[in-house]
């Protein structure tokens, strides 16, 4: 089996959020980059598949230069290689585009259900209506039998499972594997990593539909006041009289 | 706010257990200079995977098994996998080829956590696999160095004797020859590792007082490994005796490649050019939890961070660890082309030591009454860091070194 993981590089959740050129642009300066974690659930999955079933896994990231320590770590974890598209993507459906040129050729294309950034939550989507590959998204569950996929996907107060066949988009995220499954790169891998190849290609040609007018931080949080455990009829006073949402 | 917020203890009293749930490990490393733009990706990857093992690993339970004076030995499988034994060691002989300053990230990262558990990765590493694949035998180096990266033999080193600690060159430890082995015996103190040692490199005299390494195993007779307990520092880490009493060693065992003072000297090199780094990781871990404190504790209406005071301290933290960084990455480029003396690696343990013990001093009292429990890592560091300044050479003898090294006079004698 050919297993293909989006991973999109973005900032660790602990970063400061800052924006330039009038608040239309991210500010990366300072800021740590890490695999999103939907897709870091997804490798895990992919090298789980690579050892129990045999599977070759690469990874690809639509990107400028300044991603590849992301695409090294996935290569550290265990991915067997790598693709960079060269480019600086600014909406999901350019995104979906490029990489739909290199998923056609793999059985089973995972991907994240979002992004922790932008939090588009589109590109898989997008993704498989260009391939023509089936498309489950949520999915909290994988496994494989031959060309048959059965998937779990969390629905609404429950979950449901499904049967499909490769090849196949999914969108994944915590449950296809747990967090205790996830895997931190050891010395090993990461001199393993040097030798495998990380290959740069040029994007296609395409549009972007959307573009980024401005960005704005959330309202900065106020002061917090403490009520004592024992003392609830403060508490319904501030509520009521300060908060006024009761 | 602060102090309240934060503290979990549960106690089962009827059990009389204590268990300590620390906070979260909100770690983050200072880089003041922008260092890491000197660093390589590779080094950034490790750095960060050896982090993320200790966040997820070490933070979570180090408190308790401190507070307890035990070693945390279900550690050992993990640091072992992450590549923390013998990372400069080639890959041909189980260790995973990595550099010098790629080898300073680990212990740095690791101590970030606790100096003891960064004790037994600096032993296995330095004072373990070093002296066996420097001046160990083909035969020796094929047998015990895969064994002892991947975790399934651990070792320890003895040079320290109850009446030789910083003139090891005393030692009274020696061997005969009997013909087919050695026989050995003496004794050896304070040795991190030993009550569960697989695996002992001892240092000690033949007939014509010449020093040579002995690879000593578990199951020789007349070998015992008594625990020092008591210990008010590293408590995480086991310390004991390497008791040899007729000891009879193979004579495939002894290390052909050096002898005399010089050879456990180069593995003393090794070790301390990774405490100097170590150093820095638990300096690091102090100020960036006295640092997020200040910002937090209101004291007269505003963060004790807003005043003068404490702003003088951690200002003057930053400024030190700042120091001490560029000190020792530009160390670890001369490691890399070895070029770097014994001299250069003393004024850097020395300085990273003492520059981390000083800063947890103050950190602790900028955390006033919640720096002395245990539900924060500072107090924890400045014991452990007794340790650190002691072995390996006290603050004392490195500076005899230092003072040897421009005066061209020896003044320990
Ligand atoms: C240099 C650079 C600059 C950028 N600037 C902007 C900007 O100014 N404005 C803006 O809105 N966005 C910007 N982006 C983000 C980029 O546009 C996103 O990759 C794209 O918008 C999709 O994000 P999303 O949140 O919609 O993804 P989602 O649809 O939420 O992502 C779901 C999954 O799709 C996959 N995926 C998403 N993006 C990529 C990718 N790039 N490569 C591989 N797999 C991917 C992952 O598996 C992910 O989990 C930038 C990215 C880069 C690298
Ligand atoms: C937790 C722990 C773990 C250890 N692990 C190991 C290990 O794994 N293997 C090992 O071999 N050893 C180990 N040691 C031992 C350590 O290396 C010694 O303690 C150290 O070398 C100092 O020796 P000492 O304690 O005998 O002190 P001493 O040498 O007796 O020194 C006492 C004091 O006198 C000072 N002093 C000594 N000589 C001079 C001089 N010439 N001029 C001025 N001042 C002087 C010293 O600086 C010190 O302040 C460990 C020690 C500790 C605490």
């Amino acid at each position: 089996m050919k297993i293909l993981v989006c991973i999109s590089h973005v900032p660790d959740t602990t970063s400061k959020i800052n924006f330039t050129d009038g608040d239309s642009k991210f500010d990366t300066s300072g800021v740590q980059f890490i695999i999103n974690p939907n897709d870091e659930f997804g490798l895990t999955r992919a090298m789980w598949f690579k050892e129990k079933q045999g599977a070759e896994v690469t990874v690809v990231n639509v990107g400028e230069s300044s991603t590849e320590p992301t695409l090294r770590k996935a290569l550290a974890i265990g991915a067997d290689n790598a693709i960079r598209i060269n480019a600086a993507p600014t909406d999901g459906y350019y995104t979906a585009v490029q990489l739909a040129e290199v998923a056609k050729d793999y059985d089973l294309v995972i991907a994240g259900k979002e992004s922790i950034d932008y939090n588009g939550g589109m590109v898989p989507g997008i993704l498989a209506e260009l391939t023509g590959f089936n498309f489950i998204n949520s999915c909290i569950g994988l496994e494989v039998d031959g060309s048959t996929a059965t998937v779990t996907r969390e629905i609404d107060g429950g979950k449901e499972s499904l049967q499909t066949t490769l090849p196949l988009v999914i969108g994944g995220q915590k449950g296809i594997v747990e967090e205790k499954d996830l895997k931190i790169p050891n010395a090993r891998g990461i001199m393993m990593a040097r030798k495998k190849t990380l290959t740069v290609q040029e994007p296609v040609q395409s549009e972007t539909l959307t573009k980024a007018v401005s960005f704005e931080k959330p309202a900065a949080k106020g002061t917090v006041k403490l009520v004592e455990a024992d003392n609830l009829d403060a508490l319904i006073d501030l509520l009521h009289n300060e908060a006024k949402v009761i | 706010m602060v102090s309240k917020s934060y503290i979990f203890i549960f106690t089962l009293s009827n059990k009389q257990i204590k268990f300590i749930a620390m906070k979260p490990d909100l770690f983050q490393a200072p880089d003041y200079y922008n260092m890491d733009d000197l660093l390589s990706e590779e080094h950034k990857l490790i750095r960060q995977a050896t982090r993320d093992w200790v966040k997820k690993e070490v933070s979570p339970i180090i408190e308790q098994y401190a507070q307890n004076a035990e070693f945390p030995k279900h550690l050992l499988q993990g640091l072992a996998e992450l590549g923390a034994f013998g990372p400069y060691i080639p890959q041909e002989y189980g260790g995973a080829g990595l550099d010098q300053i790629s080898y300073g990230l680990i212990m740095q990262e690791i101590e970030r956590g606790d100096s003891g558990i960064r004790s037994t990765a600096s032993v296995q590493s330095s004072l373990v696999m070093y002296p066996i694949w420097k001046y160990g035998s083909e035969q020796q180096r094929k047998k015990f160095l895969p064994k002892l990266s991947s975790g399934e033999l651990i070792g320890c080193f003895g040079l320290t004797e109850p009446n030789h600690g910083s003139n090891p060159g005393g030692m009274e430890t020696k061997f005969t020859d009997a013909g087919d082995h050695y026989l050995l015996n003496g004794a050896k103190l304070w040795i991190s590792n030993a009550p569960f040692a697989d695996l002992a490199v001892v240092w000690a005299k033949d007939e014509n007082g010449r020093i040579h390494g002995l690879l000593v195993e578990r199951y020789m007779e007349g070998f015992s490994t008594p625990e020092t307990h008591n210990k008010w520092s590293l408590r995480a880490s086991a310390t004991g005796e390497l008791i040899f009493d007729n000891v009879k060693v193979p004579k495939e065992n002894l290390l052909p490649g050096k002898n005399g003072l010089g050879a456990p000297l180069g593995c003393l090199d090794s070790a301390r050019y990774g405490i100097a780094w170590g150093a820095i990781g638990a300096a690091m871990d102090c100020y960036d939890t006295a640092l997020r404190y200040a910002k937090e504790r209101i004291q007269f209406g505003k963060p004790i961070a807003a005043t003068q005071l404490q702003q003088k301290k951690l200002a003057e933290m930053i400024t030190e660890i700042t120091k001490a960084q560029l000190l020792t990455l530009r160390l670890g480029q001369l490691k890399n082309e070895d070029r770097a003396s014994s001299s250069q690696i003393s004024m850097a343990k020395r300085n990273n030591v003492q520059m981390a013990s000083d800063i947890a001093r103050e950190a602790r009292q900028i955390l006033g009454a919640m720096g002395i429990t245990g539900d924060f890592s500072i107090m924890r560091h400045m014991m452990n860091l007794e340790s650190v300044i002691t072995y390996e050479g006290t603050h004392d003898i490195h500076l005899l070194i230092t003072g040897a090294d421009i005066t061209g006079e020896q003044a320990f004698k």
